[in-house]
């Protein structure tokens, strides 16, 4: 005769441990509870199951409760939405005795994925984008749910922090002062151009991720105030990238590069990044790393070393669109571990701040680097390469008639980790006449700075999983900042 | 002291100073105006000044034996004024960067008989040079201007 039973509760499915004949004076003596897997991210549906353990011909179902989200009569915990890791108690109590419960944990992390798109850009259509990768930001007053979700934001491992055009803007991000009191403003140049407007807070929701209070960028065109300084656009022979969603053919930048700030210490002393502006005229101000515009992911909660973006390979000839994905944190969570990726550290001070060194038929060019902001491959020029160029619309780009097949070139981080890339170019003027926005065969010279080096842009990164790591952010493959893939 | 705070006060004023194509005695403007250290280093062929801004951008000058400036370089964090290295050549480069058409993001690249202007990078690491070729020396090479 058997004393004890055990009835397993999975989900709706009892699974009776049949031990001759019931007894009376049936009692539960225990409840144990699983759920699994943990972690799980936000919204998640898992299965929980219940051991109950008694004497007699005991009542084996239990009742579900959840500390947070929902749970089904049967078991079927459904996550609730987080922007932080969550731990959610999962009861499951005797119906016999509900002095007889037992207790799971449950992890919930923010989901950390969304889609990456490249594609021909925003409305208005005026042009076509070559080579940019575009997502979708919410920015919401600050502890508001006033909040407008902007797509074709163009993903930038080149530069860090957020910044939205003010003609795309329809919220009211409120102005960040600065020590003085009097509105914050900023020039921010990037290699073919500049922005110019406030610094402004908003919470930023990327995905199931949230930074909140965070610094942004409101980039305001020549024809709204304050005027840009000429302090400002005197550092580029590129226009106001702010003028129009044209000018920036975005309708804005997310930065998610190596540093943790826009610009960092040289900013906390003389700088012409950042302009105090009181109501007459603005002029060069100091600003603490913590008034700066920061890369977002560093004020995320988990998910805050670095980003992992995938695209699909592009065939030879280019593809009109493509998706991929942006993956928030490197090694956090079970969809952005390194793998078998190769890290190649990167310099976070002096004149080749995030650069690898890039070797070619022996030649190092120890100002190389990854940048999902630029198109195409940019790299040394005719006489070095012998490859054939030709001028598009007053731009110098690689021709060659055939395609060069493959090219190869050596990479190398300040790790002393090396990788061979192989890469292969085909006639821009031929590719840019399909109209199509999506091409891993996009190259031109690029022969600054002497002696020239490589700028592996978005073209580079089709068909491969790139991690960009964040500067003094630990991470699973040591701290950034890196690159690897 | 009210001297010096005048003459800081004319500096801040003053438009743009002519560098590319002027003068050697240029380049002591754009120190001043960098607030920077200057090294000067004599190749022969030609001098190099070297400006180093005290958030350690560098900007290099170089002299012909002629003493004109056919070509500076820059580098650093982000690029400097380059309406006043360029000089009166800085609207030529606008002019031309506005008659390309870009697909996508690309380095800087301009290329005319008179006037070459190159920068890549990106925020928080900018590499540029430009230079007159008609005014490079004898024996020099534009890849001397880094």
């Amino acid at each position: 005769m058997c004393r004890f039973r055990l009835l397993l509760v999975v989900g709706s499915v009892l699974w009776l441990a049949a031990c001759g004949s019931s007894n009376n004076g049936s009692a539960v003596t225990g409840v144990a509870t699983t759920c699994f897997p943990s972690p799980i991210q936000s919204s998640q549906l898992i299965q929980c199951s219940a051991l109950v353990t008694g004497t007699g011909a005991f009542v084996s179902t239990v009742t579900w409760s959840a500390s947070a989200g929902s749970i089904t009569t049967n078991g079927t915990f459904t996550a609730p939405v987080v922007t932080g890791p969550t731990s959610v108690t999962i009861t499951a109590t005797s119906t016999q005795n509900t002095g007889e419960m037992g207790t799971a944990t449950v992890v919930i992390n923010p989901v950390n994925s969304l889609p990456l798109t490249v594609d021909a850009g925003p409305q208005p259509q005026t042009f076509t984008a070559v080579n940019e990768a575009f997502t979708t930001v919410t920015v919401c007053v600050p502890n508001t749910s006033t909040c407008q979700t902007i797509d074709h934001v163009l993903v930038d491992t080149g530069s860090s922090g957020l910044r939205l055009l003010s003609s795309v803007l329809t919220i009211p991000l409120p102005q960040q002062n600065d020590s003085s009191g009097n509105p914050l403003d900023e020039c921010y140049v990037f290699l073919d151009g500049y922005v110019w407007g406030p610094v402004s807070l908003a919470d930023i929701s990327i995905t199931g991720e949230k930074a909140a209070s965070a610094p942004v960028q409101v980039m305001i065109p020549d024809s709204v105030s304050p005027p840009v300084p000429s302090t400002c656009s005197n550092r580029s022979i590129g226009q106001n990238l702010g003028n129009s969603v044209s000018a920036l053919r975005a309708n804005g930048v997310l930065g998610l590069g190596f540093f943790q700030q826009d610009c960092g210490v040289t900013c906390t002393t003389a700088n012409e990044v950042y302009y105090d502006c009181p109501a007459s005229v603005c002029s060069p101000t100091d600003v603490t790393l913590s008034q700066q515009v920061p890369n977002p992911v560093t004020m995320f909660s988990l998910d805050k070393n670095g980003v992992l973006m995938f695209l699909p390979s592009v065939p030879p000839g280019g593809v009109a669109t493509i998706s991929g994905t942006l993956i928030f944190g490197i090694g956090t969570q079970t969809n952005n571990a390194l793998q078998s990726a190769t890290v190649y550290t990167v310099p976070d001070s002096g004149a080749n701040m995030g650069a690898i060194t890039t070797t070619f038929n022996g030649v190092s060019y120890p100002s190389s680097f990854i940048d999902s902001g630029s198109s195409g491959i940019f790299f040394l020029d005719n006489a070095t390469t012998h490859i054939p160029t030709c001028t598009v619309q007053n731009l110098l780009w690689y021709c060659p008639t055939p395609s060069t097949g493959n090219l190869s070139a050596t990479n190398q981080g300040t790790n002393g980790n090396q990788g061979v890339v192989t890469f292969n170019i085909e006639n821009a003027n031929t590719l840019l006449n399909t109209g199509y926005s999506a091409f891993s065969t996009l190259g031109a010279p690029q022969r600054t700075p002497p002696p020239a080096s490589f700028d592996f842009g978005l073209a580079f990164f089709f068909g491969r999983d790139v991690f960009t790591a964040i500067e003094n952010m630990p991470t699973p493959g040591g701290p950034g900042p890196y690159v690897a893939y | 002291m009210l001297i010096l705070l005048l003459c800081g006060l004319a500096i801040l004023a003053s438009p743009a100073w002519a560098v590319l194509g002027d003068s050697a005695a240029s380049v002591l403007n754009d120190q001043a105006r960098m607030k920077g250290t200057l090294r000067s280093v004599d190749m022969k062929a030609y001098v190099m000044h070297e400006i180093t801004a005290s958030g350690g951008s560098i900007v290099r000058e170089y002299v012909s034996p002629a003493g004109v400036v056919f070509g500076v370089a820059w580098e650093g964090q982000f690029p400097p004024d380059l309406q006043q290295l360029l000089g009166p050549y800085y609207e030529q480069a606008r002019q031309a960067e506005r008659q390309q058409e870009r697909h996508g993001r690309a380095p800087i690249s301009i290329e005319t008989p008179g006037l070459v202007v190159q920068q890549t990078g990106h925020p928080r690491s900018f590499h540029g040079q430009a230079y007159i070729p008609q005014l490079i020396p004898q024996g020099v090479t534009s890849s001397d201007i880094r």
